[in-house]
C-alpha cells in the first residue's frame, strides 16, 4: 500500500515517446550483441559434437553428452569453487556486518568517510593486492612466525598454498561487495526501534535477532549475492595463493576455453556453473524470503 | 573492561579496516623495497629507484598504457551510452522498460568467468579467432561496465526530486536550457562517479580479458605472467599511484558535496 502511493507520482511524472526507444537502443544493441548472444553461442557450443575441431567446424547436434562428460572430469573442481564460495561468503557475511553496522551506528560523523575507506584499497590492483598476500602468508613471514611461536601452527605448518590461503582471499578481495548493500540496509533502520526492544526488556541479542537482523535481510541476500557469485567463478585466489590440489571451475574453464579442441567442453562447464549458480540463488533467496521477509 | 564491552562493534569493526588496509600497506612499503634477489619477495632495504625508473621493465610500462588506453575508451562509451539508458529508464515510460531493466542486471549477476568465455565462444564462431586484440578488448570491457553505469547514473537520477527543473519551466526556461543548465549539473556528480567506477572495472579486469585479448597484454595480465617468476617492485609503485589518485578523486568529491551540502543551507 505505502509503496504504490509513493511510486504514484513518480510513475505519473514519466513521459511517454518514441525518444525513450532512441535513448534506450544503444545500450540494448551492445548488451544484445555482446552478452545476450554470446550467451546463446555459448549453449549451442555446449551442445557441439565433440568429434569436431576449429579447423574442421563445428556442428550442433544436442550432445547433452558433453554435460555429462564436464561433470564426470570436473566435478571435483566445481565442488571446490562452490566450497570456497560458501566459505568466503560465509566469513564476509560475518566481518562485513560488524564493519557495516559499527559504521552505520557507531561512527558518528565519521561515517561517509568510513565508507570511502572501505572502498579506497580496491582501487589497488586486485592481483597486486593478492600478490600483497602471498608476503603477509609466505613461509617465513612473520604471520607464520607469530602462530607458529604460540603453537597454533606446528613447526611444519604452513599458511600460503592451502585451502586457509584461498579461501582468506577470496574473502578479502570480495569484502567490499558485501559491506556497502550491508551498510545501506543497516543504515536505514531507524535506531529507535533498537531502542524500543530493549526498553521492552529484551537483551541486546534477542533484540539483535528480532529487530536489527530482519530488518537488514535485503542487505544481507543482496550482498551474499555480490560476493558469492564472483567469488565461486574467480581463480586468481585459488591459483596465487593455492598449490596444484586447489584449481577451481574458473581456470578449467579457462584452459578449457583457449584450448582450440574443447570449446564444448568449456561451454558446457560454464553453463553447469551457471545452473548451480542460479539454482543455489533461487533456494537461498526462497528460504531467507518466506522465512524472514515476511 | 566495561569501556571494552561497550565498544566492542567499533572495535571488531575498526579491525576488519585494519585488515582491509594490511596488504595495501604493504603494497606501498614494497614500492620503495631494494630486492635482494628477484624471486624473493620480500623488504630488503629502502630505496628510490622503483619510484624514479618505473619503467625498467618496458613491457609494464608498455602493458600499463593499454589498460590506460582501453580503459578511457571503454569508460567513454560505456558512460555515454550507459547514461543515455539511464535517463530512459527513470524519465520515460516505455514497452519493454522492464525487460530493459533485467537486461541491465543480468550482466552483474552472471560469473566473469562465463561472459568471458561466452564472447569468446561468439568472436570464434565469428570467425574473429584470429583478430583477438584491442577492439575485442574494448568490446568486452564497454559490455561489462555498461551496467554499472546504468544503475549508477540511474540511482543519482532517481533519487533526485524535479521541483528544481519546475521551478526552471515555471521561469519560461526551454525544454533544452532545464536540461543543460539544471538537469545535467545536478545528475553530472553520479556520471562522473559512474565514469570513475568504470574505468577501474575496466583497468582492473583479468578474467574476462584474459580470454578475449589475443596476444595484447593489459596491466593485470602482465602481473599475473610475472607473479611466478619474480615481481619487479615497481609494479607496487603501480598499485601506490593507482590508490593515491583514486583517493585524490574520491576525497575531492566528498569535499565537493560537503561544501555545496553546506551552500544550499
Amino acid at each position: 500500500m505505502a509503496e504504490s502511493r509513493v511510486a504514484a507520482p513518480a510513475d505519473s511524472g514519466r513521459r511517454r515517446g518514441l525518444t525513450a526507444y532512441v535513448l534506450m537502443a544503444p545500450a540494448v544493441i551492445v548488451l544484445g550483441l555482446f552478452f545476450v548472444i554470446p550467451f546463446y553461442s555459448l549453449v549451442a557450443a555446449s551442445l557441439y559434437d565433440p568429434g569436431g575441431s576449429d579447423k574442421a567446424g563445428w556442428d550442433v547436434t544436442y550432445h547433452f553428452a558433453n554435460y555429462w562428460e564436464a561433470i564426470k572430469l570436473y566435478k571435483g573442481q566445481l565442488l571446490r569453487s562452490l566450497l570456497y564460495g560458501g566459505a568466503a561468503t560465509l566469513i564476509c557475511l560475518v566481518l562485513g556486518y560488524v564493519l557495516a553496522y559499527a559504521i552505520a551506528f557507531k561512527s558518528g560523523r565519521w561515517k561517509s568517510l568510513l565508507l570511502v575507506l572501505v572502498i579506497v584499497p580496491f582501487f589497488t590492483s586486485f592481483l597486486v593486492r593478492t600478490l600483497s598476500w602471498q608476503l603477509i602468508l609466505a613461509d617465513d613471514g612473520w604471520v607464520v612466525d607469530a602462530l607458529q611461536f604460540v603453537h597454533i601452527l606446528g613447526q611444519d605448518d604452513k599458511l600460503l598454498a592451502t585451502d586457509f590461503a584461498v579461501i582468506m582471499g577470496l574473502a578479502y578481495n570480495f569484502l567490499p561487495f558485501m559491506v556497502l548493500p550491508l551498510f545501506a540496509s543497516i543504515d536505514k533502520i531507524d535506531p529507535r526501534l533498537i531502542e524500543a526492544s530493549s526498553d521492552l526488556y529484551s537483551n541486546p541479542i534477542t533484540g539483535f535477532f528480532k529487530v536489527t537482523w530482519p530488518l537488514s535481510l535485503p542487505g544481507v541476500v543482496s550482498g551474499t549475492l555480490l560476493t558469492f557469485i564472483p567469488a565461486t567463478g574467480d581463480y586468481i585466489n585459488a591459483e596465487l595463493l593455492g598449490n596444484t590440489e586447489t584449481t577451481v571451475i574458473g581456470k578449467v574453464i579457462q584452459l578449457q576455453a583457449t584450448n582450440a579442441n574443447h570449446p564444448h567442453i568449456a561451454a558446457a562447464l560454464s553453463m553447469i556453473l551457471m545452473f548451480l549458480i542460479v539454482a543455489m540463488v533461487l533456494v537461498y533467496v526462497r528460504r531467507v524470503g518466506t522465512e524472514e521477509l515476511l | 573492561m566495561r569501556w571494552v564491552r561497550e565498544h566492542v562493534i567499533a572495535l571488531i569493526g575498526g579491525a576488519v579496516l585494519v585488515y582491509l588496509f594490511v596488504p595495501i600497506f604493504l603494497v606501498v612499503l614494497m614500492s620503495f623495497n631494494d630486492p635482494a634477489t628477484r624471486n624473493v619477495y620480500r623488504f630488503d632495504g629502502f630505496t628510490l629507484d622503483n619510484w624514479l625508473h618505473p619503467c625498467a621493465d618496458p613491457a609494464m610500462c608498455d602493458s600499463l598504457a593499454l589498460s590506460i588506453e582501453i580503459g578511457l575508451l571503454a569508460t567513454l562509451v560505456a558512460t555515454v551510452i550507459g547514461t543515455l539508458a539511464a535517463f530512459a529508464l527513470v524519465r520515460w515510460d516505455f514497452a519493454g522498460r522492464s525487460q530493459s531493466n533485467l537486461l541491465i542486471f543480468l550482466p552483474m549477476a552472471a560469473p566473469e568467468i562465463v561472459m568471458g568465455s561466452s564472447l569468446l565462444t561468439l568472436f570464434v564462431q565469428g570467425g574473429f579467432a584470429g583478430q583477438l586484440g584491442f577492439v575485442t578488448i574494448f568490446i568486452a570491457h564497454v559490455m561489462f561496465c555498461l551496467s554499472f553505469v546504468v544503475v549508477t547514473v540511474r540511482s543519482r537520477l532517481a533519487g533526485m526530486n524535479d521541483t528544481l527543473e519546475q521551478a526552471a519551466s515555471d521561469l519560461y526556461a526551454t525544454p533544452q536550457q532545464t536540461f543543460w543548465r539544471v538537469t545535467f549539473p545536478l545528475v553530472l556528480p553520479g556520471i562522473l562517479g559512474a565514469a570513475l567506477l568504470s574505468f577501474s572495472l575496466s583497468f582492473d579486469d583479468f578474467i574476462i580479458t584474459n580470454l578475449n585479448s589475443g596476444s595484447e597484454v593489459t596491466f593485470p595480465m602482465y602481473v599475473w605472467g610475472v607473479a611466478r617468476v619474480g615481481l619487479p617492485m615497481q609494479v607496487n609503485v603501480v598499485g601506490t599511484l593507482m590508490l593515491v589518485i583514486s583517493l585524490v578523486i574520491v576525497l575531492t568529491g566528498e569535499v565537493n558535496s560537503r561544501r555545496r551540502a553546506r551552500a544550499l543551507v
